[in-house]
């Protein structure tokens, strides 16, 4: 019954347009009406894009859902919508986490609140355009109108530092994609239409791949974020409110990934061979020291963003082995592992590092604090709680058995049909990773009540009980059963890793 | 003798003003204090008959006319149409300013009609005569409006600047002119352009040529001959920063094409590379001062100092895309100029001019749907999309890209574009992040806010949509 509708236009229009609706609601008296309707847009966003899921054909690697539609003929710019099976699980990912959001900041959030509920929904809509565009100048758009949204939130509902945190935020995040502009309008220049398909099917000498190849690295690396332009990143977590936290982390920081698999790899995959050793170390410090980084942060927060770097280390690890593999053992298995694992690797952080940051909301909701010091037996006086943040920790840490362990095995997998060492460095996480996470929860979690705040703690109410079992059982399903992200993805990988592994210089 | 009657046609909407504002003129010696919204309506009036005359008779063609001193072609139209709206707009916001500020006189109106008259001309001009007339012209009213609220320090300080260095730079604009008259033998722009390439004495050639260029950067506002733009933003009457700071930019930009692409296309490789030194010098001084500022008209002058910076580099290209992209980029740059002094006025009071950043504290608990419009202003002015600003930017930057060796340029104008951002976003910052000092509420009349708010939505409405404004560019710029 949905072969008709537009759903991408719609998964990205309704959040939008229903935003602006919230906005119109007004001043703060209005804010339970305001609260209603954004969830009632949340919840309907999500629910359209179901079908994306349920009607999507997993035996082709083509462009689905595909609207085409002209938009500005002076430029010859297309509306062009589509997704393949590394977009859509994303899509899914976003309206997903935005009702979470919405339900996450209801009580909390008493400072206009309309506003601060329209920002995400507009955000969530923007995110969707970005995974779903297929023009770059519509995806360009989208990609730096996001910032907008983002900017606000941190920096009206943020901490005490948020003027600084979020001009840093999007001083770098806008220095990252204007070289990618460039970049897109020398292609523009090349293939004469802005269709991204058309880019990828464009020969190109070495020497321009390796520019472009950097242009799009800066803006990219930037939104991951890489070692070394990463700092951004545990500003911007710490004086967020916990919604702007969780799609940060969630799915902002897996545009950054996105773009690498929609523009650097099969635009220019003959410079990403030829820098993919550059690109492989970066991963591993990324992986490796910035494990140890977190290892001694004081602020939950930091901790997790932190956390969060050093996972998407694997994600771009997953992605830049896939040359060494297909040297060394001559197929495309292994290099389609590599990059499933971190497509796997993206989606299960998202709910990992969603649900960590929501439950450190929480705990910030009663204590108004997110240092570690200042909290010890928790699980005494809010015993639901802390098992769900037990779990959620263990699934951080990559523990068998939650989805943490998936992405993170299929890559360590695959790394070592690369090379050992990349291997052994990159295994080196699940010692760092279990370090970092469970001392966190003892010092918090377990131990005697450390101080008077602690004793006079609430357990969780049904709200917060409803977001965070949602979050625990879509973890528990994913670890124990991934095959349904699998298999959307399978094509679109296969025939990723095929034309990457083809040279297209002319 | 037989002395053949000119061709008048063309020239229409031009007389037609020129008799309104001597009726304005006449009109407003009867109206007391009180009446003078009848002088205010007459000016509007006016105003809206040229846009009405223009648009009646739109030329798809180009038609020259009084020897050939005056040119006619869908550029023209189309930069005097946004000319008589940005006055419009312009009368509209300083109504309100003018009141409360006691200045409520006919002499602004008057001023500015005959502004309007002289960019106009300057628009249309097709050889050096007329060219010097519509600028001086312009230039005189501006000076005289800048003095207008003369037991203001600053302003007369603004008038008296503006004025000597205005007069210095029209003198160099004489001299170049006199000199390219010296080499080639005529004031007619189509000829200059055609007896240049057989001038043997080059540097005589490059010298006069020199000169004609600082002119127009004096007039633009290109660093380094921008000295005037700061202290005349910040010194004159918000009601007559913003005539000065809309319009006139698409007059001056009109003058830049006829000056160097109408009579100098054959020099293109010359004047690029002065254009390209411009370019750069002004987008970096204006986005770094910006930083500095803690006025928003003076970061507003920087802003615009920047602006022609970019500007610049879509002409300096040399290529009808270019071209365009320029003219897209002054009209956008227009637009949101136009709405960011406007935001200025609507904040003002009896006795106060909020033109200090600080003044924007806290808008978004005052005012919402203000603070948005804003929002988009700044947004729009730093070149984020979907507003229009962007698709300004981005036209410039596809011309670089697509000119051959120009690359490098792209990416130096982005660079000073993330610098740029500081600023706009501490203006964001101000509105939305930081407590309110003044609690009041924002008065202002029902028409203000309305087109006002139809001016901010407009930069996102065709941000979303900019393919018709562009279309229309791309299609006056590519009749010869």
């Amino acid at each position: 019954m949905f072969a008709d509708w537009p759903l991408l236009s719609l998964v990205i229009w309704v959040p939008i347009l229903g935003g602006l609706l919230v906005l119109a609601t007004g001043g703060d008296k209005n804010a339970p009406e305001a609260r209603m309707l954004s969830l009632v847009v949340a919840v309907v966003t999500f629910l359209l894009s179901i079908p994306l899921y349920t009607d999507f054909q997993t035996n082709t690697a083509s462009m689905q859902f595909v609207e085409l539609h002209p938009w500005i003929e002076a430029f010859k710019v297309n509306y062009h919508l589509g997704v393949d099976g590394i977009s859509m699980p994303l899509i899914l990912l976003t309206t997903f986490m935005t009702v979470l959001v919405i339900i996450a900041g209801w009580n909390v959030i008493q400072f206009k609140a309309a506003q601060y509920m329209a920002a995400f929904l507009i955000m969530a809509g923007l995110m969707n355009g970005v995974f779903a565009a297929l023009d770059a100048a519509l995806f360009y758009v989208f990609w730096e109108a996001l910032l907008i949204p983002m900017f606000i939130v941190i920096g009206v509902w943020g901490g005490p530092r948020r003027v600084y945190a979020t001009i840093k935020f999007f001083l770098y995040t806008f220095f990252g994609s204007v070289f990618m502009l460039i970049a897109l309008l020398y292609l523009f220049f090349e293939t004469g239409s802005f269709s991204i398909l058309e880019f990828h099917k464009l020969p190109i000498g070495l020497d321009v791949q390796k520019l472009i190849f950097l242009a799009f690295l800066v803006a990219f690396a930037v939104k991951i974020p890489m070692w070394p332009v990463h700092t951004w990143l545990p500003d911007a977590h710490v004086e967020a409110p916990t919604g702007g936290s969780v799609i940060l982390a969630a799915i902002m920081l897996k545009l950054g990934a996105y773009g690498f698999l929609r523009f650097s790899l099969p635009i220019t995959p003959d410079a990403s061979h030829v820098f993919d050793g550059l690109m492989i170390t970066l991963s591993l410090i990324a992986v490796v020291y910035i494990g140890f980084v977190a290892l001694v942060q004081q602020d939950m927060k930091k901790l997790i963003a932190y956390s969060s770097i050093s996972h998407m280390g694997f994600v771009t690890l997953g992605f830049f082995i896939i040359w060494t593999i297909h040297e060394n053992t001559g197929s495309y298995n292994g290099a389609v592992m590599g990059i499933q694992g971190a497509m796997v690797q993206m989606i299960s952080h998202g709910f990992i590092s969603g649900a960590m940051f929501l439950c450190v909301g929480v705990m910030y909701d009663r204590m108004h604090s997110r240092m570690i010091k200042d909290y010890g037996g928790v699980v005494n006086t809010m015993p639901t709680f802390a098992a769900f943040m037990v779990l959620f920790a263990m699934a951080n840490a990559g523990l068998p058995g939650t989805s943490g362990f998936v992405g993170e095995f299929m890559v360590i997998l695959s790394a070592f049909k690369a090379n050992f060492w990349i291997a052994f460095l990159a295994a080196t996480t699940l010692i760092v990773g279990a370090a970092y996470t469970l001392w966190m929860v003892k010092r918090v979690i377990f131990g005697e009540i450390s101080n008077d705040a602690v004793k006079v703690l609430k357990d969780i109410n049904g709200r917060e009980f409803f977001f965070l079992s949602v979050l625990a059982i879509t973890v528990l399903f994913f670890g124990l059963y991934p095959a349904p992200l699998l298999e959307v993805m399978d094509a679109s990988v296969h025939n990723l890793v095929q034309h990457v592994t083809t040279s297209k210089l002319k | 003798m037989n002395f053949p009657l000119p061709n008048f046609l063309p020239a229409l909407p031009e007389i037609f003003l020129l008799i309104m504002a001597c009726v304005v003129l006449l009109v407003d010696l009867f109206q007391t204090e009180r009446s003078r919204g009848v002088t205010y309506i007459l000016a509007m009036a006016s105003l809206l008959g040229v846009f009405a005359l223009i648009a009646m008779s739109f030329s798809d063609t180009r038609i020259t006319t009084f020897s050939d001193t005056y040119v006619r072609d869908p550029m023209a139209d189309v930069l005097k149409m946004g000319i008589a709206i940005a006055a419009m707009v312009t009368f509209l916001y300083a109504k309100d300013y003018l009141r409360e500020h006691d200045m409520f006189k006919g002499e602004f109106y008057i001023l500015g009609l005959f502004g309007v008259l002289g960019m106009m001309i300057l628009v249309s001009a097709h050889n050096f005569l007329t060219i010097y007339l519509g600028l001086e012209l312009l230039s005189l009213c501006m000076y005289a409006m800048v003095a207008m609220q003369r037991d203001s320090a600053t302003a007369s300080e603004a008038a008296m600047k503006y004025f000597i260095l205005g007069a210095i730079a029209s003198g160099m604009l004489l001299y170049g002119m006199s000199i390219l008259y010296g080499v080639t033998g005529t004031l007619d722009l189509a000829l200059i352009n055609e007896r240049l390439p057989g001038v043997q004495d080059k540097i005589l050639l490059s010298f006069g040529m020199v000169f004609l260029i600082v002119g127009v950067a004096f007039k633009l506002g290109a660093v380094p001959f921008h000295m005037w733009v700061p202290d005349v933003y910040h010194g004159a009457p918000t009601a007559v920063t913003l005539f000065i700071a809309a319009a006139p930019k698409l007059a001056a930009f009109a003058m830049l094409m006829r000056l160097l692409v109408d009579g100098m296309a054959s020099l293109h490789t010359e004047w690029q590379d002065i254009l390209i030194l411009l370019a750069i010098a002004s987008m970096a001084l204006g986005n770094i001062v910006a930083i500095a500022q803690n006025n928003l008209k003076r970061l507003l002058a920087y802003s615009a100092i920047s602006h022609v910076g970019f500007l610049l580099l879509g002409v300096l290209t040399g290529t009808h895309e270019g071209y365009a992209a320029s003219m897209f980029y002054v009209l956008v740059y227009v637009l949101m100029t136009l709405g960011a002094f406007g935001m200025i006025i609507l904040m003002s009071r009896q006795g106060f001019e909020a033109d200090r950043l600080e003044d924007f504290k806290g808008l978004n608990e005052r005012s919402p749907w203000f603070a948005f419009i804003m929002l988009i202003l700044m947004f729009s002015m730093a070149g984020v999309p979907p507003f229009l600003g962007f698709w300004a930017k981005l036209a410039v930057l596809k011309a670089l890209v697509a000119s051959t060796g120009l690359i490098w340029l792209a990416i130096v104008a982005v660079i000073f574009s993330i610098i740029g951002a500081f600023y706009y976003l501490r203006v964001i910052k101000m509105m939305y992040f930081d407590k309110s000092e003044d609690a009041s509420d924002i008065v202002a009349s029902s028409d203000m806010r309305v087109v006002l708010s139809a001016n901010g939505l407009l930069v996102l409405g065709l941000g979303l949509y900019p393919g018709l404004l562009l279309t229309f560019c791309l299609a006056t710029i590519a009749i010869p």
